[in-house]
């Protein structure tokens, strides 16, 4: 007697066991989860855009013969003293504290030996992170954590955060366990406590306001260092052209792929707009202001590649920022600490409880002895080795676009493979002349 | 005395001549005038340098100050004494919002009223207000003294974390995690030394402390109401 045949099991797309498993440990705690990094879920991204390439009507420049510049000139627009950068791949900011000293001290020596900038983050400016960053950019954040003039004088650039992609409209909070005591102290709270990091400055509200702390800085600096304003990516065309107003050198975009060092994950995937979305309207801002290119645009989150940069400067960027991808390079989430990985839950790639301080690869942590397995000499290696590939191969994009300096590249070097990214990038669907919403249709 | 007129110099040339004079040391001193408002005025100064502003000031005026003393005959805007480091702000009139907020060290003296967050932030300086203090006034206070002698609007001391308020007068209401405390000797003790440096005739036992539960310092789900 045959069996009669049977349905198969079928889980369901929408409560997935990774949703199931979000709820029974929701159920079990009674807290929200809290992580570090950026969004996770997939979104349009810069994988679905393509470079055309030469063509009759387009020739190419020589690979390894024909110079392809990559320098950029940050802060021109007000700032007597500009910086000058090799590559136009920046380190985004990330602080003393979510971080260890060595991993700050490994960003520095990178960042130099790549000829770019690096930047602090909250908690104020170490000794060795200035002391190792040829160009070093101060964060003025909204806690104001070890601020003080005279970091403010010894910055090569001032970037006032206004918000991060990871989390637009969101603060902080650094767990107790990462307060030791240099921490504590850099912060003037007392040790071992939870740290919150301010979701607004406290001394100024809006645009208007923006422009006059922006005056007060400009005054305390003597007017020589470029002035930026980060912002996340939520109004990217309004938050720009409010920034530029307000008298911003640099505007910094984050998108929702940019890291943070500890936020609810509902937060990370729920808030703000993928990085992809962000960079035409904010071109837009600063085209129809007339100051695109005076005042640089800045892009970060989701940068991985060479070609990811040389899609967001073709779509109008002057400059990236890497976080995530820095931190990578130095040697996070690294297989060869898969058993630790492993004994904390997780694996390799997807280690993203940072705010707790147990990083194997001795990065996210202040625990002394896990920060000890960070060489900062040859993880700054390991970054100005990556740094360098990732130049590479924007000028190899941008040589196969006939361009001789990758800032020559154009959206019109673009195509998309999908109609969202179209859309999106403002540039037409692969095979078709068609950019969704341009031309009444 | 050096006078720098305000009407004839421009801000630029102001603040220069300012954060020059501070730098140098020994200078007798120096007097604006004419400052009609304007925004971050004697901001920025690192050095024992005495001014005086005649009149009143925008947003920042004294900002980041370091080892200089900076009188407002006048009233001052939002931000005065911001971010603070040493040396001693003294506004004769009112002060708006956000007085002395994120400051280090020093003290700020307001011989009138300030407006709401005042001390918002504090890290360390040493406020006192001769009149009333606004809502939400030291806010996320870390470290450091307000000292009020008037009154203090609603929420005072919200998430508090461990500057040390003192009030003469009525508090409207307590913010998150704000508590009145015990007034020990070595507060009267404090107390007076801070009335006395900011040239002030009080009794330091007609005050009330207020400071931080410490209740929100660590993250608990059961706080969860409180915020």
């Amino acid at each position: 007697m045959s069996e009669r045949p049977k349905t198969l099991p079928r889980q369901s797309a929408t409560f997935s066991a990774e949703v199931n498993a979000e709820i029974r440990r929701a159920a079990a705690t009674g807290i929200y989860d809290i992580r570090g990094g950026g969004a996770k879920r997939r979104v349009p991204h810069f994988d679905d855009l393509l470079f055309l390439g030469a063509s009759i009507s387009r020739y190419p420049l020589e690979g390894y013969r024909e110079a392809c510049g990559t320098s950029v000139t940050l802060g021109g627009r007000h700032a007597s003293r500009p910086i000058e950068l090799a590559i136009p791949i920046t380190i985004a900011g990330m602080s003393f504290g979510s971080l260890s000293g060595q991993a700050k001290e490994a960003l520095g020596r990178g960042a130099t030996l790549a000829g770019t900038s690096t930047t602090t983050g909250d908690g104020g400016m170490t000794e060795e992170e200035r002391g190792h960053s040829e160009r070093l950019v101060y964060q003025y954040l909204p806690s104001r954590y070890g601020m003080n003039p005279d970091d403010l004088r010894r910055a090569d650039a001032i970037e006032i955060v206004v918000g991060q992609g990871a989390k637009p409209g969101g603060g902080g909070m650094l767990l107790g366990q990462k307060i030791n005591e240099r921490v504590a102290g850099m912060r003037d709270l007392p040790q071992g406590i939870d740290q919150r990091s301010a979701c607004r400055h406290p001394d100024w509200t809006g645009p208007d306001d923006l422009e006059i702390k922006i005056l007060e800085l400009r005054e305390v600096t003597g007017w020589e260092k470029p002035i930026y304003v980060k912002i996340g990516g939520a109004r990217p065309y309004y938050d720009t052209a409010l920034a530029v107003k307000a008298g911003a050198d640099v505007v910094v975009l984050d998108g929702m792929q940019g890291g943070t060092a500890a936020t609810q994950d509902v937060f990370i995937e729920h808030v703000g707009q993928p990085t992809l979305a962000c960079i035409r309207p904010a071109v837009r801002a600063l085209q129809e202001l007339g100051l695109h290119r005076e005042v640089q645009l800045v892009v970060s989150g989701g940068i991985r590649t060479g070609a990811d940069v040389a899609k967001a400067l073709a779509l109008g960027a002057d400059a990236v920022s890497i976080g995530t991808a820095a931190l990578i390079a130095l040697g996070d989430n690294d297989p060869k600490w898969e058993a630790e990985y492993q004994a904390m839950g997780t694996t390799a790639g997807a280690y993203d409880d940072w705010h707790e301080g147990r990083d194997p690869a001795g990065i996210t942590t202040q625990d002394p002895a896990l920060a000890a397995r960070l060489d900062p000499v040859a993880a700054g290696r390991r970054l100005r080795n990556y740094l360098n590939v990732l130049t590479l191969e924007c000028q190899t994009i941008a040589r196969a676009c006939g361009k001789s300096h990758v800032h020559n590249l154009e959206p019109e070097d673009l195509c998309a493979l999908t109609v969202e990214a179209a859309a999106m990038a403002g540039v037409p669907l692969a095979g078709t002349d068609w950019i969704p919403g341009r031309g009444g249709y | 005395m050096t006078v720098l007129d305000m009407a004839q110099m421009r801000l630029r040339e102001v603040n220069a001549t300012l954060q020059a004079a501070a730098k140098a040391r020994g200078n007798d001193g120096f007097e604006v005038i004419n400052p009609r408002g304007s925004h971050a005025v004697a901001v920025g100064l690192d050095g024992p340098l005495s001014v005086t502003v005649r009149g009143s000031t925008g947003y920042y005026c004294a900002g980041m100050n370091k080892a200089a003393t900076v009188t407002v005959a006048g009233s001052a805007g939002p931000g005065v004494a911001e971010n603070m480091m040493s040396g001693m702000v003294v506004v004769e009139g009112d002060a708006s919002q956000y007085a002395g907020a994120t400051g280090r060290g020093g003290m700020l003296v307001v011989r009138g009223n300030a407006a709401s967050r005042c001390g918002i932030s504090m890290k360390g300086i040493d406020i006192v207000v001769q009149g009333n203090i606004g809502h939400m006034s030291a806010f996320m206070a870390q470290k450091g003294n307000l000292v009020v002698l008037g009154d203090a609007g609603d929420a005072l001391g919200d998430s508090l974390y461990e500057a040390r308020l003192f009030v003469r007068g009525c508090v409207a209401s307590l913010g998150t995690d704000c508590v009145e405390k015990e007034m020990r000797a070595e507060h009267l003790d404090l107390l007076s030394g801070l009335l006395a440096k900011a040239g002030v005739d009080a009794d330091p036992a007609s005050f009330r402390r207020y400071g931080s539960a410490r209740k929100l310092y660590h993250f608990d789900i059961d706080n969860a109401a409180a915020y």
